[in-house]
């Protein structure tokens, strides 16, 4: 028995093979079957029988995933072949055999059904846990979110894409200060401040729409409910649905208030005085440097400079903290004085102030403002029971924007102070009102000047000048001219003045009144005039008919009448210097002039002027034999009678005399008969005279018949080098024009 | 794609499921109708499917005792879908019931379904996750309790990764867990190899309904999966050849090839 259960066994794993999927490798299902066809011929021969087999095996194989529904059928094929194999084909076994075919069948569909109904619950479990899991997850998860949403210290709300508000945090509400509910539902725009209102919400749109992620960030002012105004620092996300369309546009928002509010105090700081609330001069700067941004054709600027005297008194007269205080309320008269809101007042810092005038409509309305803030000071200030008494010195500026003018003394840095940078064109302006106000108040306290481009050019030429003379002495650029000075009686040589000239190497040839004046401030005079004597000297020495270097008189002819003079002019500077007498001496002595052919001319103001008059070097020098003459006589106050005193020998006249004598007018005119009493005069006390600027035969011709000594100017001779007066090497020509005068 | 931890996958029961549909393909009842319908296509366009599946399993089954063999006691079953019988940890138990198993899918029903069957088992679990992002997977709590990467460690990929399409690498995934397997851990992997064209292209349409679209690959392709892995005899073969020296020997048209590699 036990070999035909193997072979049934076999037999039946064959029929099953491929009709499940089992875990069991062939040998384990042998096994099985092996012991389940065992059971099944013990049921088949055992008494009582008990058909309650078939169900168990049944449920074994299905146990054993046998599931296909093949399984069953090939099973209860395989199983009929049983009695045969027993050899026990009787009708009970058959009847049997039936009936365990059946409990097969049963307990088969029973099985399945039990393992798949098992297999379904468990599988539908499965699913409720994995729902469960999932909703609870997203129950966290959303009860996370709640809690961020609700908790978060930044203000967060939801709205539409239409702008309408669907649900905010709480940190909104605060933010706001308004309810939820008069939150929600509301337009984003009604809470935004009016002036912030429209653009900011453009704004907000132009970025989301540009931005990859959906995303703006800008910074809005809000209204509260209670009125106040809350800056925000928003950034808005636009949230899209699957198909991309958006859907929600999220925002959330800190309230920046504080910081902006600070900022705003920090650029207000640095803008403005802390004394006197005023802009400071990096806001006057900034506003000076948008006049210059582009300007057009037709804009001007204008620019009043302020400088407060008397402040500095104040504080070292009583105490730093009154002088502020006078120089606050000065602020305030300042501050009155502006009417146009354009204008902008700025304190410069220590007494100066500015006011920076844009688009004026010419020079008039800035001058105006320099007029009142000069009649502003015009009363005392009153601070704390006391008067005080502050002038104004202002000066003025009003030019085109585009100012086609180069700026003169430019190419120095436009870098102003505090390190603002300026365009040139607007430091220049700064500049301008600079000089004007200097201008001002050099003139009188309390004035005002407007600015003059030539008269800065001038006076900066004067002061280039006065800088480069004492190096023009050692480079040897002053020349010395001179100029005939003829006998009218007989056209001869009486001498010559000696004319100092600058040949500067910018500037060329400049005239003595461009630089004497200079050297006198200077105190270059005293090297210049003695090198002007020095060479004089020298150089007349050889015009003398027995001069210096032996040689006789040969070729002199009838022009020249005894010893040539030279004439050198001496500053009144010069005159109150102790050392010009022991100058004059050493130089004659060096050039061996002898001095009755050296004469000293000084001006009128230097012998009656406010100053010392230099009595005792004058009279040094005339008694050593040197000659004295007056000159320019005639232009200043002084009078014969007072000449008298002093030891002078002769005049010379200003040219002015000399102009009046004119020709084709009457010979007995007003001008000639005060030349003729002058002469007169002047012969009655002893002394000379020189007719400066003759310039025609007639005027020569007149001052010769009134009995004027001498004669100077074009009609003679311009003033030329040495060798043209030298009497040993001189053309002729201006001698022969003179004696064309006589014929 | 990276989804927050704190927004949970979803649960659709309305899509046919990959797990569900193999279950079907066993002869399980772990499957509903939507899975079922899929199932029924798929088989008409290739009749041998639940073949080709069983001789899976049988594969799988090959695999772990063939390292269990070479001393490897964890697994980690990646795409391990509907737990059926025949699964990781019961072939391991049988050899040593202290080897540890973790069952990883991304599918919410099969990781439940797994958990409940688990619940007494102290030496096995499941977590949900995707396959794809290796430094998730091995973040787990579970895998971290259970398995030791510094030792060896078997890796099984059965029927899986072609459901990984080359949109998300699946050579660079397998790279990234075998830089963090111990030398000596061991990789069991079976793919579905290319059809004819047309199966190819109906399959293709049939399974991008369901949670996941299929990629087949040729078997060429599998062996550059491979690379970086000492390929075990008999290399990569018909699935239902490797190793088979138990079964009946039913060769699968080669619809599947399977392979065991060693981490040298």
């Amino acid at each position: 028995m036990t070999g035909s259960v193997t072979a049934f066994a076999a037999r039946w794993a064959r029929a099953l093979e491929g009709t499940s999927y089992v875990t069991l490798s062939s040998r384990e299902v042998v096994e099985l079957l092996t012991h389940l066809g065992g059971r099944l011929s013990d049921a088949l021969v055992t008494d009582p029988f008990d058909p309650a087999v078939g169900h168990e095996v049944a449920a074994e194989l299905v146990r054993a995933h046998f599931t296909g529904s093949a399984a069953v059928e090939r099973t209860v094929e395989v199983v009929a072949a049983l009695p045969a194999d027993l050899g026990r084909e009787d009708r009970e076994t058959q009847h049997r055999l039936h009936r365990l075919q059946g409990a097969l069948a049963s307990g088969y569909a029973e099985s399945l059904r039990d393992l798949t109904l098992r297999e379904q619950e468990s599988l539908q479990r499965a699913a409720l846990a994995a729902r469960s899991a999932a909703e609870l997850a997203l129950r966290e998860s959303e009860a996370r979110f709640r809690a961020i949403f609700a908790g978060a210290a930044i203000a967060i709300s939801v709205g539409d894409t239409d702008g309408r508000i669907l649900t905010v945090n709480q940190a909104l509400v605060d933010l706001l200060g308004y309810p939820d509910e008069e939150i929600s539902g509301h337009r984003v725009d009604e809470f935004v401040h009016p002036d912030d209102g429209p653009a900011v919400v453009d704004e907000m749109y132009r970025q989301m729409m540009g931005d990859s992620r959906g995303r703006a960030r800008v910074q809005a002012r809000f209204l509260r409910r209670d009125g106040e105004v809350v800056w925000a620092q928003l950034v808005v996300s636009l949230v899209r649905d699957d198909d991309g369309e958006p859907v929600y546009v999220v925002a959330m928002g800190e309230d920046v208030s504080e910081r902006h509010e600070l900022q705003a105090r920090l650029e207000h700081q640095a803008h403005h005085d802390p004394l006197t609330g005023l802009p400071n001069r990096l806001l006057l700067f900034e506003r000076l440097a948008d006049v210059y941004r582009g300007p057009d054709e037709q804009d001007r600027v204008g620019m009043c400079l302020v400088d407060l005297d008397g402040i500095g008194m104040v504080n070292d007269a009583l105490d730093r903290e009154m002088g502020d205080r006078v120089l606050v309320a000065a602020a305030d008269r300042l501050s009155a004085v502006l009417e146009r809101p354009a204008d902008l007042l700025a304190r410069l810092g220590g007494d100066e102030f500015a006011v920076l005038v844009p688009q004026p409509s010419g020079v008039e309305p800035v001058v105006e403002i320099a007029e009142r803030v000069a009649a502003a000071f015009a009363e005392p200030l009153a601070v704390a029971g006391h008067l005080f008494s502050v002038g104004a010195s202002v000066g003025v500026v009003e030019r085109p924007v585009l100012c086609p003018q180069p700026a003169p003394n430019s190419g120095g840095p436009s870098t102003v102070p505090d390190g603002a940078m300026l365009p040139e064109a607007a430091a220049d302006l700064l500049r301008a009102a600079d000089i004007s106000m200097q201008w001002a108040k050099a003139e009188r306290e309390g004035g005002w000047a407007v600015y003059d481009a030539d008269r800065h050019a001038r006076e900066v030429t004067r002061s280039a000048l006065a800088a480069m003379l004492p190096g023009a002495l050692g480079r040897g650029e002053f020349v010395v001219d001179y100029q005939p000075l003829i006998r009218l009686s007989d056209g001869t040589l009486h001498g010559a003045e000696a004319l100092v000239r600058w040949r500067h190497p910018r500037h060329g040839l400049l005239d003595p009144a461009r630089f004497i004046g200079l050297a006198e401030e200077t105190g270059a005079i005293m090297d210049l005039g003695r090198m002007v004597l020095e060479q004089a000297c020298a150089e007349a020495s050889r015009w003398q008919p027995d001069g210096g270097d032996g040689a006789d008189g040969d070729g002199t002819g009838s022009d020249v009448r005894g010893p040539v003079l030279v004439s050198v002019n001496v500053s009144a500077r010069q005159l109150v210097d102790a050392r010009l007498v022991p100058h004059v001496f050493e130089v004659l002595a060096a050039s061996g002039l002898p001095p009755q052919c050296l004469q000293l001319e000084i001006t009128e103001s230097a012998v009656v002027g406010s100053g010392p008059v230099p009595t005792e070097a004058l009279r040094r020098l005339a008694a050593a034999g040197v000659r004295i003459a007056v000159d320019d006589f005639g232009t200043g106050y002084s009078n014969l009678t007072y000449l008298r005193t002093l030891p002078v020998h002769e005049l010379k006249l200003a040219g002015a005399f000399v102009q009046g004598l004119r020709h084709g007018g009457s010979p007995d005119t007003v001008d000639e008969r005060v030349v003729a009493t002058l002469v007169s005069l002047a012969h009655t006390l002893g002394l000379r005279v020189t007719a400066e600027e003759v310039e025609t035969p007639f005027q020569a011709e007149r001052l010769r018949a009134v009995g004027c000594d001498f004669g100077q100017g074009w009609f003679f001779a311009a003033p030329g080098p040495a060798a043209d007066v030298n009497p040993r090497t001189a053309a002729r020509a201006p001698l022969l024009r003179q004696r064309r005068a006589r014929r | 794609m990276q989804r927050p931890t704190w927004v949970p996958a979803d649960v659709d029961l309305d899509r046919p499921s990959v797990a569900r549909i193999y279950d079907y393909y066993l002869g399980g009842a772990h499957n509903f109708a939507v899975d079922r319908a899929v199932g029924e296509q798929a088989i008409r366009i290739v009749p041998e499917l639940p073949d080709v599946l069983r001789a899976n399993r049988a594969f799988l089954r090959r695999a772990v005792r063939f390292m269990m063999a070479r001393g490897i006691r964890q697994f980690l079953d990646l795409g391990s879908g509907i737990p059926t019988v025949g699964n990781v940890h019961e072939v391991a138990h049988a050899v040593d019931p202290r080897a540890t198993v973790v069952y990883v899918d991304h599918d919410a029903v099969a990781v439940a379904h797994s958990r409940s069957l688990l619940d007494s088992t102290a030496t096995a679990a499941a977590v949900q996750a995707d396959l794809t992002d290796p430094d998730l997977v091995l973040k787990h709590t579970e895998v971290e309790d259970l398995l030791d990467f510094d030792r060896p460690v078997g890796i099984l990929l059965v029927a899986v990764l072609h459901f990984v399409p080359d949109a998300q690498d699946p050579g660079e995934v397998i790279r990234s867990y075998r830089r963090r397997m111990a030398p000596g851990s061991m990789l069991a992997l079976s793919h579905g190899i290319h059809q004819d064209d047309d199966a190819s292209r109906r399959m293709h349409a049939l399974y991008s309904r369901s949670t996941c679209p299929l990629t087949a690959r040729s078997k060429a392709q599998v062996e550059d999966l491979l690379d970086g892995f000492d390929v075990v005899e008999p290399g990569v073969v018909d699935v239902a050849l490797w190793r088979n020296d138990e079964e009946a020997q039913h060769a699968t048209r080669s619809l599947a090839v399977a392979a065991v590699g060693r981490r040298p």
